[in-house]
């Protein structure tokens, strides 16, 4: 099984990271991938959002690409705006983005 | 100041983005809402807590963002007029808690964090709009409630919940 590393990346200013990790290791287990490797790291200064290029939480990074394209978004302590495939606003992934992330993620690794 | 269920909601007068000052009272009740435009959560809530607004007209309903600008641009005075705008205009004032003394004063947690006034300026509920922020089909309905009950001269039930949301970004 190709394993990618997996990381959430919070800010203790947003509740949403407990449910962004469930529906990670939801995401994971449903793939056959070990919701244990995810490695879950805290942002909890200016400098170091600075330096992880943090631009909110929680933040999933998947062979350390974000699932979502950030854009042009500011780096900062902040709650990052998700949109749902079903355009809702939220403060997390659309779970069926982050199972998307993944599976791309083991293809990518097993042809390579 | 203590903003616990059933102590005197402060009072303040704070500008809206068109510049007019908003007190809350003179009405059968006030909704309070402390929001801004960057959180996720208080983006959730937004139509819900408008069309609040929109449906209870005899009602004063205040929202404010408190958040340091400074460090959060989106949430300058600037960004809440370009905001409302883009909107086409909101059926509440969006006003500017620039020092922050407002929000401090009604403790505010999050954004959202909802507190309705009675009449005689006490505050009756305090809390979030309801139960889930990812579920329009709840309609705001514990801040509904909370209207209803103060418009038919009882105490609301419930008359506190968790507010949910973002950290206030103090300066």
């Amino acid at each position: 099984m190709a394993q990618p590393h997996v990381e959430l990346l919070f800010w203790e200013g947003c509740p949403s990271h407990p449910q962004a990790l469930a529906d990670l290791r939801d995401a994971m287990t449903a793939l056959g991938l070990d919701p244990d490797a995810i490695v879950v790291r805290e942002v909890d200064t200016d400098d170091r959002a600075e330096r992880e290029r943090f631009v909110g939480s929680p933040t999933i990074r998947i062979d350390g690409a974000d699932i979502v394209d950030p854009g042009e978004e500011p780096v900062a302590l902040t709650c990052r705006v998700y949109y749902r495939r079903d355009g809702r606003i939220s403060p997390t992934p659309d779970p069926a983005d982050v199972r998307d992330a993944l599976h791309t993620a083991m293809t990518t690794r097993s042809t390579a | 100041m203590s903003t616990a269920v059933g102590t005197e909601a402060p009072t303040f007068s704070l500008p809206d983005t068109d510049g007019v000052e908003h007190s809350p009272g003179d009405a059968p009740a006030t909704v309070v809402v402390f929001t801004c435009n960057h959180c996720p959560y208080a983006l959730a809530w937004h139509d819900r807590i408008a069309d609040v607004a929109r449906d209870y007209s005899d009602v004063k309903v205040l929202t404010i963002n408190p958040n340091d600008a400074e460090r959060y641009p989106r949430d300058s005075f600037d960004a809440m007029r370009e905001r409302v705008a883009r909107d086409g205009g909101w059926p509440m004032p969006y006003l500017r808690d620039e020092s922050q003394d407002v929000a401090r004063a009604y403790d505010a947690k999050t954004t959202p964090d909802v507190f309705v006034i009675d009449g005689g300026g006490r505050i009756v509920y305090r809390g979030a709009p309801d139960a889930d922020h990812q579920d329009p089909s709840l309609n705001a309905a514990w801040l509904r409630e909370a209207l209803d009950a103060v418009l038919a001269g009882s105490e609301p039930e419930p008359a506190e919940t968790k507010p949910v949301g973002c950290s206030i970004k103090w300066k």
